[in-house]
């Protein structure tokens, strides 16, 4: 004992004073502790970079599969929608049209199928070392950065094929990133604390995608959507997402307005909303997964 | 730097039992219960959401660069303490302070994920510690040395055998300096050598001024490791004391009356079904029960039981223990193959297994009874490694004349020839 108290005061020369963490239970509607994600934000970059490592040593296909998912769905919408049902694209080429909105739907709707089994999958994790469990989540949708990105790529390479120049509008790309990906965060913070209560949310997952892929502008228009009905369309925020995409590489679809920020106003209000709905969950998590 | 590394305040824990399979629901049962709440209430009613307080009422403080052990009975509650400590889990009342970074080694195998490299693994940990990249890169080589996989630290870690994973997992949370380090019954995996390790390990970090919290049941462990030790029963803090103190307190715990233990039935498993142990005692030559033994008379251990149906190749038997944990011997009433033929069958009814434990075997000092009822490779039907201590005297032992501790747990009579030989060069 009176040897570890000396090392103690030589310690402290060399040390700064230790963090204080104070632990009780947090009753209801928890503090947010942003601070926390901060502290922790080498964390983050490793998680993600973990499930991108992951992610491509373990599918045969690897990177390919970020182009295959949205570019065999075009063709399969240019055949059916495009030429068969001669569905309107704005007076752009069928396969552009529908390709430029199913880059940044493929990075929502698999975020979600990856970041909604997030916390279930790390559960060796979650029950055996402290972290912001928020990064779970998270990182599971920045890793779908680098499919969008390499979709992306494909993408020019088809605007060169059909002649298309993209316009000047072009660096909102990332602004319209952003909001899909604070669309991608919000409901995949409220899905993956729901998967661990509730364990039939991953049979509940495929409709809801499926369901919201119906009523996002992707095989369609939405100039097809009556003038009267487009602000409660907006509502849904990836509508804004794949307008604001078509408007900033074709030139076509909505230009941003009051659409856009009908989206954006949901879209921050489903993160905030996520995110104090998984704190309130998060306590349970280790005691439940 | 303050004078506290760990506060702990009216700790509680409440965890919900009994629920269905898993503790998770689905999103059906919520909303059918949602939807018809009159029948919700009825139903609740009829079956109360069972819970247990796994921890209760719990203060200590810890001082900094302290070893600090937790001993207690499997449920005690030591786990518990542990996840809260280190954030994973929350309490559910009370608070705790913690000052500084805490790592920890929560059972087997820490945060790893099994599709990383060692070399990630270690990474990851850091990270998760809150550590910048090149304090990690900084502590690397050491990690990789101290645990012995130098050759396999580009392996994916669902590669490794359970020995090396756990070391990799030790040598992690030991190095990454972490101002309090909580260490849950990890060693029990490793084999001897790397116990060894570890335990050095852990007074070193001890001796740089960090905090180090120390459960296990492995008693010899606690008592090389640690200045103090908790006492841990059902949630509630028993005994704070010197570690010698409070290993010989839990080890004795437990006794109704000393010499004696009989056992409530709320303390018999239900699965010892149909055995029912009711007594041990502790006896002298004339079957009276007495509190402690002499080296140098022989002594009587007698368990009661009933069956309350026929068990068939049924032995009764008691261990003997030290005060460390340490086993002496084990005995069985049908080790003699005369008797294992008599006995192969009991009747149902009620029985006495007695024993004479000969003089001159053991050494004086503390020891602890524990008692196996099985049939060999069919069912243990009860067990109690700690039923009842008792001390014995070494007076009249041999080699008395030296008032000194003699090392050791049998002092045995022994007949030494001294024999002097001629002419072979002596001085
Ligand atoms: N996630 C959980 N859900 C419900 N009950 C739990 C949970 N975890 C632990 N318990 C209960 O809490 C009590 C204390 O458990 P704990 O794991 O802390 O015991 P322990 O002292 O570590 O025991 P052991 O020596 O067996 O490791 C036990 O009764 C256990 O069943
Ligand atoms: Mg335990």
């Amino acid at each position: 004992m009176v040897s570890g108290k000396q090392s103690v005061e030589k310690r402290s020369e060399t040390h700064s004073e230790p963090r204080k963490i104070i632990i009780r239970p947090t009753g209801g509607w928890a503090a947010l502790n942003l601070r926390d994600l901060w502290v922790y934000r080498e964390l983050i970059y490793f998680m993600t970079w973990r499930d991108l490592k992951v992610r491509y040593k373990q599918t045969l296909l690897g990177a390919a599969w970020a182009v295959l998912q949205p570019f065999l769905t075009m063709v399969v919408f240019s055949i059916f929608f495009g030429s068969l049902a001669g569905v309107p694209s704005d007076g752009v080429p069928y396969p552009i049209f529908s390709y430029t909105a199913l880059i940044p739907w493929t990075l929502f709707s698999k975020a979600l199928q990856d970041a909604s089994r997030s916390l279930v999958n790390n559960s060796h994790m979650i029950t055996k070392v402290y972290f912001p469990r928020m990064i779970l989540p998270l990182a599971s949708v920045l890793a779908g950065i680098v499919d969008f990105l390499i979709a992306f790529v494909v993408l020019i390479g088809m605007m060169i094929f059909y002649h298309v120049t993209p316009t000047a509008n072009i660096w909102t790309i990332p602004l319209f990133l952003l909001l899909a990906l604070v669309t991608a965060t919000g409901v995949s913070l409220w899905l993956s604390a729901m998967n661990v209560l509730y364990r039939d949310i991953n049979y509940v997952l495929p409709f809801l995608t499926q369901f919201w892929m119906y009523i996002t502008p992707i095989a369609y228009p939405s100039s097809m959507v009556p003038e009267k009905w487009r602000l409660l369309y907006a509502v849904n925020p990836m509508t804004g997402v794949v307008e604001g995409f078509r408007w900033a590489l074709l030139g076509s679809g909505q230009a941003p307005g009051m659409m856009t920020l009908v989206s954006t106003l949901v879209a921050i209000f489903l993160l905030v909303s996520g995110m104090f709905y998984f704190k309130r969950m998060e306590r349970q998590f280790a005691d439940m997964v | 730097m303050s004078k506290t590394a760990i506060h702990v305040e009216n700790l509680g824990k409440q965890y919900q039992i009994g629920q269905q399979v898993g503790n998770y629901r689905t999103l059906r049962e919520t909303f059918s219960e949602a939807f018809s709440a009159k029948k919700s209430a009825v139903e609740k009613k009829a079956l109360p959401p069972e819970s247990i307080w796994a921890l209760e009422d719990v203060n200590f403080d810890v001082e900094p660069g302290s070893v600090l052990g937790v001993v207690g009975r499997n449920g005690a509650g030591k786990s518990t303490l542990l996840k809260i400590l280190s954030r994973v889990t929350e309490p559910t009342k009370g608070l705790v302070e913690v000052y500084g970074r805490v790592g920890s080694l929560l059972e087997v195998g820490t945060g790893f994920h099994p599709e990383l490299t060692g070399r990630e693994n270690i990474s990851l940990n850091g990270a998760i510690l809150g550590m910048k990249k090149t304090e990690i890169e900084a502590k690397f080589d050491e990690i990789v040395s101290f645990a012995e996989v130098e050759t396999f630290i580009d392996t994916p870690v669902k590669r490794y055998s359970s020995g090396m994973y756990l070391r990799l997992a030790f040598a992690v949370a030991a190095h990454l300096e972490p101002e309090i380090l909580v260490v849950d019954e990890v060693l029990a995996v490793g084999d001897a050598e790397f116990q060894r390790k570890c335990l050095g390990k852990m007074s070193d970090v001890a001796k740089e001024g960090r905090t180090v919290l120390f459960v296990s049941h492995n008693m010899s462990a606690i008592l090389r490791l640690t200045q103090e030790t908790l006492v841990l029963d059902k949630g509630h803090l028993l005994l704070r004391a010197p570690t010698v103190e409070a290993v010989d307190y839990y080890l004795s715990r437990g006794l109704t009356q000393e010499g004696q233990r009989l056992w409530q039935p709320d303390e018999i498993p239900a699965q010892a079904a149909p055995f029912k142990p009711v007594a041990v005692r502790l006896q002298d030559a004339q079957g009276h029960v007495v509190e402690g033994a002499r080296c140098s008379e022989p002594f009587y251990l007698e368990v009661e039981y009933e069956l309350r149906k026929a068990i068939t190749g049924l032995r009764v038997g008691v261990y003997i223990l030290t005060s460390q944990g340490e086993f002496v011997f084990t005995s069985f009433d049908t080790d003699d193959p005369g008797k294992f033929e008599e006995y192969s069958q009991r009747p149902a009814g009620t029985y006495k297994s007695r024993v004479e434990i000969p003089a001159y075997l053991l050494n004086g000092g503390r020891y602890v009874v524990g008692v196996n009822a099985s049939s060999y490779r069919i069912k243990t039907y009860f067990h109690d490694e700690q039923a009842l201590a008792f001390n014995m005297d070494a007076t009249g032992a041999p080699g008395t004349q030296w008032p000194e501790n003699r090392l050791g747990t049998v002092r045995p009579e022994l007949d030494w020839q001294i024999t002097k030989s001629n002419g072979e060069g002596d001085s």
